[in-house]
Parts: structure tokens; sequence; C-alpha cells
């Protein structure tokens, strides 16, 4: 039986007078007991045709096309109506569970506020409910939870009472907009087991809304595959995946980080060391703000990293990667020994620090917030020109054309701003604005997980031709595990601030139970045998 | 210098809303002219020919001598002697008929002797905003034929008064609200980029410093010093610029930890260019969202303070001084009509060019 049948749905948003055709005629039906998945890359439109189902977009979108939800014709629904259906039949879960919670009310607040008013159940038999449903999402000892502010749980313990309070009301509907995406890779199997669960349990239809194709594979029943406000393919799961038919699936089904990295010259030098590098910070308490403790943010790191090798460093967030790297950078405060090239930089202060920034740059994670978007491509890949000089008998404005072509390009765009550029490009410029100064060592602090699958693909290869070409050392800050194994030599594995394990051999022989945890999650059990 | 396209999109939105787009256009137009309110509103002639040569009094000083008159003091242009004087081409004969003569001078000869007769180009309002005109009856006077805006309680034109205070006012509240944004945002970016403890003990110093009581100090020093217009701008400039430092900061605290000032930083950039090229441009949007209110109220606190006497000098044309007279003489509405209105005028337009200006820089803000 179909629940919801969505006709040639086209959605417009107004925007300084221009339409955007945003989603172009897209057709699909969910059944009864079934998950469908909507897969896509950023702007495909595929969040807005989930919210489009019950009204929830802008007020400058226009929506044209049929939504049916069981039977009823959702686009003329009197708003009671609507907001009968929001609550009491679809039920939705997006991706940032600290945003979607209210930061100023306890769990149980939140929770008996959906209950009351859509069944009107106060007091003591909502407390009941209430317990059941956390104990169904599987949260632990449910009872002492109950006054828990959202701040006070974790990620996963956050999304899993979103989805509580998405099945108070026993929904017919669930649609889950990038769930487990902000979410660790151990505890993303979790969310995707216990969703499982409830959908055998409770007959309940799914509507999930992902960039990632293993979620798909794990719990789809059926897939549509969502480019440029269009579903250019949908079908079975198991169809899609054994026998893509467009060559948009065939391309995003093989976008996956493939090869392994260069083998290292056996002399290679030494770029990187560090010697029991700790960053610890301080707890104050009391009145006269006495050190009672520590957090132990990065606790005694020891590594080494040689020209033209790449260590990745792995773990969950929280672990302490981007603190160790900003520490090596010399960003932050730390104790400990830094040698950069047999040089030993932990004591260099000041003015006499900034031209060994020349040999070591970053790469930051997200290429949105790594970019001033008041300033010209060409202002920021050229600044650090400013600060070091140029190379001799060079303008700048050839260096910086020169370094754009190889990041691969077009250096005629250097006169715009960031905002004109997609995720992809702008990682590229964040790459070439480190590559000018001809460094020797690269912090990549996630380089690629902001970026969607096909894009990630290129950009891992630009980072192995640009090592390959200069005999870079590179530090490869990363929770995907995926491209990690790719690109690293060496891997170590981090957890609450220490290293649990190191060496090249993770990937095919990890020692610790940890590790082994980790991996699982990330390949799914055999894989990465 | 090409706009970046960030700025064209605001300047395009700027357009897109006709009220704030008419209110720029009809404030820069009344601010253009109350500039040469010189050329408008003055009590000398704006050119004068005497024998042949031309005189520019409105500019330079000339002694009535210079006219044949006896006085090595400025030439009084708006007595009829002095007038005669200089269309009769310094005839002895206009110190006992000045106007008979001057008819005369005009028709082309003086006691027969054809001459060549001078002139004097006025401007459209011939009285400035200290000229005391004789208007033959008690002041204040009505609007008339003469004085459209009639006269205030000492018989000078309210139009020029108006058009001069306007121009105080205007003036007065952009040389704060520049002086204390440039002192504020300095501030605040210090604080905010710094943090720690430059941060702390800043704050501290603002929270005495706005404790100060502005209105006393300012009294305590008009009772020592003659007030003047630039003593006025210290002294609110001394107590305005903490406002714009609790924004500032703000933003500062906000973006010191962006991942672009990160990289700025990994790249060796020194703290100085990073708050000026990468931090400062962000936090713009907040400070321009704070200047309306720093506008306004500085015209504000300069109309209160001359309404209270503690501003500027009573011979200044001073808006809160005519709302002062107003209040004073209820039977003369003109005068609170004129301050009213140029008050709302100002005020009005003001308020609508702003709020166009955040809207243009609002990112979030869709326009139809």
């Amino acid at each position: 039986m179909t629940l919801l049948s969505v006709e040639n749905l086209h959605i417009r948003f107004r925007q300084e007078g221009r339409l955007i055709h945003a989603v172009k005629g897209v057709s699909f039906d969910v059944n009864r007991g079934e998950t469908v998945a909507i897969v896509g890359e950023s702007g495909s439109g595929k969040s807005v045709t989930a919210l489009s189902t019950v009204r929830l977009l802008a007020d400058n979108a226009e929506v044209s096309g049929q939504v049916l939800w069981q039977g009823r014709d959702m686009a003329t629904a009197a708003e009671p109506e609507l907001r009968r259906v929001r609550g009491n039949d679809i039920s939705f879960i997006f991706q940032e569970p600290m945003t979607s919670l209210n930061p100023l009310h306890t769990i149980e607040k939140q929770l008996a506020e959906s209950l009351s008013l859509h069944q009107g159940l106060t007091g003591a038999a909502a407390r009941a409910r209430i317990v059941e449903l956390l104990t169904k999402v599987g949260i632990r000892d449910p009872e002492s939870r109950l006054g828990a502010y959202p701040h006070e749980l974790s990620g996963g313990q956050r999304q899993r009472v979103m989805i509580a309070m998405a099945l108070a009301n026993g929904p017919d509907l669930l649609i889950a907009d990038e769930p487990t995406t902000a979410l660790d890779v151990t505890i993303q199997a979790q969310i995707l087991d216990l969703l499982a669960d409830l959908k055998r349990e409770e007959g309940l239809s799914m509507l999930f809304i992902t960039h990632d194709l293993g979620i798909v594979r794990r719990i789809a029943d059926r897939v549509c595959v969502m480019k440029d406000g269009e579903i250019v393919e949908q079908g079975p799961a198991a169809a899609i995946f054994a026998d893509p038919q467009h060559p948009y699936t065939q391309r995003l089904l093989a976008a996956e980080p493939k090869g392994r990295p260069d083998p290292l010259p056996a002399e290679a030098p030494e770029m990187l060391a560090t010697e029991g590098l700790q960053v610890w910070f301080p707890i104050r308490t009391g009145l006269l703000r006495k050190v009672t403790g520590h957090v132990k943010a990065v606790n005694g790191a020891d590594l080494s990293v040689r020209a033209g090798e790449t260590l990745g460093i792995v773990g969950e967030s929280g672990s302490g990667k981007t603190t160790l790297a900003l520490a090596i950078l010399r960003l932050i405060a730390s104790q400990g020994k830094i040698r950069l090239q047999g040089r030993e930089i932990q004591q260099i202060s000041g003015r006499h620090l900034r031209p060994l920034r020349r040999d070591m740059q970053i790469v930051f994670q997200d290429p949105f917030g790594s970019l001033s978007p008041r300033m010209t491509v060409e202002e920021i890949v050229g600044e650090g020109l400013d600060v070091h000089g140029l190379d001799p008998g060079r303008n700048r404005r050839d260096m910086v054309a020169d370094i754009l072509t190889e990041v691969g390009l077009d250096p005629g765009m250097m006169g715009r701003y960031p905002h004109e550029f997609s995720g992809g490009q702008r990682q590229r410029i964040a790459i070439a604005r480190a590559m000018i100064l001809r460094p020797r060592l690269v912090v990549l602090d996630e380089p690629t997980s902001a970026l969607d699958m096909t894009v990630q693909v290129q950009i891992v290869e630009l980072l192995r031709s640009l090592q390959r070409k200069y005999g870079l050392a590179y530090l490869f800050i990363s929770h995907d595990l995926r491209v990690v194994r790719a690109l690293a030599h060496q891997v170590i594995v981090m957890r609450n601030g220490d290293i649990v394990e190191s060496g090249s051999q993770v990937f095919a022989d990890p020692r610790e139970d940890y590790t082994r945890r980790l991996l699982t999650a990330a390949f799914g059990g055999s894989e990465f045998a | 210098m090409a706009l970046s396209p960030l700025n064209q999109r605001r300047w395009r939105n700027f357009k897109a809303n006709r009220r704030a787009w008419w209110s720029l256009w009809i404030f820069s137009v009344l601010f253009g002219l109350s500039l040469c309110a010189e050329l408008i509103a003055n009590d000398k002639p704006l050119l004068v020919s005497h024998k042949g040569e031309l005189y520019t009094p409105f500019l330079t000083f000339y002694p009535e001598t210079a006219f044949g008159g006896d006085f090595q003091t400025e030439a009084a242009y708006r007595d009829p002697e002095v007038q005669c004087l200089i269309v009769a081409q310094g005839s002895d004969a206009c110190w006992d008929d000045p106007e008979g003569i001057l008819a005369q001078a005009q028709a082309g000869s003086v006691e027969g002797q054809p001459i060549k007769p001078g002139w004097m180009l006025w401007a459209p309002i011939p009285y400035s905003y200290n000229t005391i005109n004789d208007i033959g009856g008690a002041a204040p006077s009505a609007p008339d034929a003469r004085h459209w805006l009639g006269t205030d309680d000492t018989a000078r034109d309210v139009l020029a008064r108006v058009i001069y205070g306007f121009r105080l006012s205007v003036s007065f509240a952009l040389i704060v609200t520049v002086l204390t944004s440039l002192i504020g945002i300095a501030a605040g970016a210090v604080q905010g980029y710094f943090g720690g403890w430059v941060d702390l003990i800043f704050q501290r110093v603002i929270e005495i410093w706005g404790a100060t009581p502005s209105l006393y100090i300012i009294i305590i020093v008009a009772a020592i010093w003659q007030m003047n217009f630039w003593l006025l701008v210290g002294l609110m400039v001394l107590f305005g610029w903490t406002t714009l430092i609790g924004v500032v900061r703000a933003e500062f605290l906000r973006a010191r930890n962006f991942e672009y000032v990160r990289a700025a930083r990994a790249l060796g950039v020194a703290d100085r260019v990073i708050m000026f090229r990468h931090v400062l441009p962000n936090a713009m949007v907040a400070t321009l969202t704070m200047l309306p209110f720093l506008i306004t109220g500085a015209i504000g606190t300069l109309a209160m303070l001359d309404f209270l006497g503690f501003g500027l000098p009573a011979s200044a044309p001073s808006l809160g001084e005519l709302t002062q007279q107003a209040k004073q003489n209820l039977q003369a509405p003109w005068l609170a009509f004129a301050a009213f209105a140029t008050f709302s005028v100002m005020l009005s337009l003001l308020v609508f060019i702003f709020e166009g200006v955040r809207d243009a820089f609002d990112p979030r803000k869709t326009f139809k």
C-alpha cells in the first residue's frame, strides 16, 4: 500500500528576482514498511524534496506538482491538517542533533511536550511512555537521564533522543535527513542498527536522505538517485548496486578512493618528529582558580614523518587529532619536543618562528570556512608570498597563476571570490594557498570530509601527485578510514588524547581492540582484511 | 575603484529598497545644499560690482572705505547708505538721501551726471543665522514675505537658522560617529582578537568609564571653558567611544577561531594584518547595524545639550536652542513647527537610509 506518493514535483526558489529551479519533476512512492533512500551529492535537491512533503520550506519557495499522503493532497491541505500530519503521521530526524534539541530544556520536557500536544498524555502516564521510548532507542538507565540537558549527552545519545521524539506519536513514516552524518563511525553503525530494528518492530516506513552509499546499501529497500534536481535512476537497492544503469549512478558507485600509497625510498630523511608532545588544558576550580586537574587533549604523542611519507592520524571526534596538529604547527601552546628537519622548534618564539612557517603548512576541513569570503582567490593564494617573499625574478601574479594551474584550476578565475566556487574547487584553492610556499610538511586536517564522494576522489589524486612531485611529508588527519588507507604509509590511532596504536600494520593487522572496532564499523566487517 | 561582486550585490539590494534610495537622494541634496549655506542664506552680498571692479564680500573682508565710506570697519552692506555708495559709485550725496540717490543711480544718473551704476548680488535669503533684523515690531515675528519661517525672539531669521542648524547637526553627528567608530572598532578589535587578560582588564576599565556621569562632566567643562563645536565633539567622543566595543569585540572573539584566520596564522601573517584584512571586514556588518543609533544619538544629544543650555553658545545656529525658544514662546508656534519639522525630516531620512544599508548588508535577507 502506498503511503506517500510524490508526483511530478517542482520546487523553485525566488531569489533577487530570479527563480532557481531546485527540484525538476521528481516522482517517487513510499510503501508501508519500506525504506526508500534518496541519494545524491550536495545541492542535488534531496533535502528540499523531503521537506516539501509536509510543506516545511521557507516562504520564498514555489512548489508545484502533487504530494499525496494516504491519498490526501498535502499541497492544498489546510494548516491544521498539516500540523496533525507533521507530528502524528510523519516525523523528522535531522542531521545535527545538537541544534535540533533545545539546549535549555531537559530531555523529559522536550519529549513530554510532543506527547501532550498530540496525545494529551501528561504526568505519570507521559513519564512512563517517555521511559519506554528511551528504552526502545537504547538509552541505558533511562530514568536517571530524564533530567539531563542536551549538552550532558554524547552525540550518539542526542541522536537517540531525537529518534525517540520522532517515534513518540507512533508515526507511519520517518523522514531521516542525513541522521548519521555528524556522528563517528562506530556510533553511526549503532544508530543504523537501531533504525533497522525499529522499522522491523513497528512496521515503520522510512524516507532516508543521505550522500553515503555505504549506508544506503545497508538499510534501503529502494533507492532514488538524485542529480541536479532530477531523479536519474530509481529501483530496488539490490538491483541498483548490482547493475547501475545511469552513468551518474555508475560514477557514484565507482567513486571510492583507490590505490595505495607509493612505496617510500629507504633513505628518505626525517622531516618531523615529536617526543612526548602533550597539550593539557588546566581545569580550575574554587575561588582562587586553583588548578585541580587537566583535560588531556593530547597526552605524550611520539611520532615521526619522513620526506615523501604520509602519516595518517585517525580517531573519533574529540580524540585530539586536530589539537595534535595545531600543536605541531605551534598554533597552540604545548609541552614536549617538536623537531622539524632536525631542528628543535618548541622553544623558538614570535618573529623567529615566522620563517619556519614557510616549511609547514595546513589545509583545513571546511573549504567554506577556511577561505576569507571577502578576498579574491589571488589575494588568498598570494598572501603567504607577502609574508615570505617572492621567488627571485618572478612576479606575484605569475606565481599564483602557476600554482592554480598545478592544483587544477583555471588561472583566469583568480579575480573571483570564494563563494563563486564549488566545494571541491575551494579545497583546491586552500591547497594552492599552502603549496605556493613550497612547504616540506603539510598538515591536512580532514581535507576531504566536507566534500562529495566524486570530488573526494579527485582531491586524493591531487594530493598524491603533489606528494610524488615534491616529496612532501603529509600529516593526514581523518575519521574516514578509506581515504586514510588510500594515502597513508603509517597510521596512528588516537583515542581520548592517547595514541592507541601506530605503525604501518594498522589496516592489515590491527593489534588493539579499539582499532579493530573502528575498522569493523568503517569497512563493515570482512572488507578490511 | 571597482566594487567587488559582494558589494555590487549590496548596492543593488540597497537600490531595490525604494524608500532608502529616495531618502538617500533627498538627504544628499539637502545636506549638499546646507554645505553651501553661505550661498543660500547670507547677510553679505555674494558679488558686488563697484567702479567696474568685482568684489566678493561673503568671502573677503572689505572696509567701508573701499566703497567711499568713512569707516575702517567692514562695510555694513545692509545699510541703505552703503548700498547707495556701492551703486552710485561713492557719491557723497548718499549721506543725505540714500534711498533717493539709490533710485537715481539705478536709473543711470546721479544729480544730473550720467554714471555707470554698480550692483549687488544677494543670496536668495539675505540673512545669516546671526543677523539681527529690523522687523519693526516685537520679536518673534510671524512668517511673512521677508521671513518665510518668521523670526525668533532676537529677531533672527528662522529659515536661515534652520539651514545652518541642519548643517551643524549633521556635521556634528557625522564627525562624532566617525571618531567614535574609529576608536571603538580599534579598541574592540584589540580586545576581541587577543582575548584573555587584555580583554579582562580592558572590559573592567570600560565598565568604570561607562559609569562616569557624562552630563555632569560636560556641565563642569562648560563652566570652565567657553563651549565650542570642537570641544563638544571632543567631549562626545570621550564618552561615546565605548558604544561599538561590545559588538566589535564579540565579532572578533568569534572570528579569531575561524579557519581562515588560523590558516593566515599558519602562513605566518602578522596579527595586525590578520585583524585588518581577515577579521575586520567580517565585523563591519554588525558595526553598520549600530551606526544609525550612533548618528541619531549624536544629533539627539547635541539638541538636548543646546535645549538645556549646556551646549553651544547661544549665537550658534542650533536646532536645540530653537526648540527651547519654541517652548518659551508658545504664542509663536512657527518656532515649534520649524524645529519639529527639521528634526523629524532629518531623523526619518537618516533612519530610512540606514535601514536600507543594514538590509543590504544582511546576507540572509532575500529580495524579491
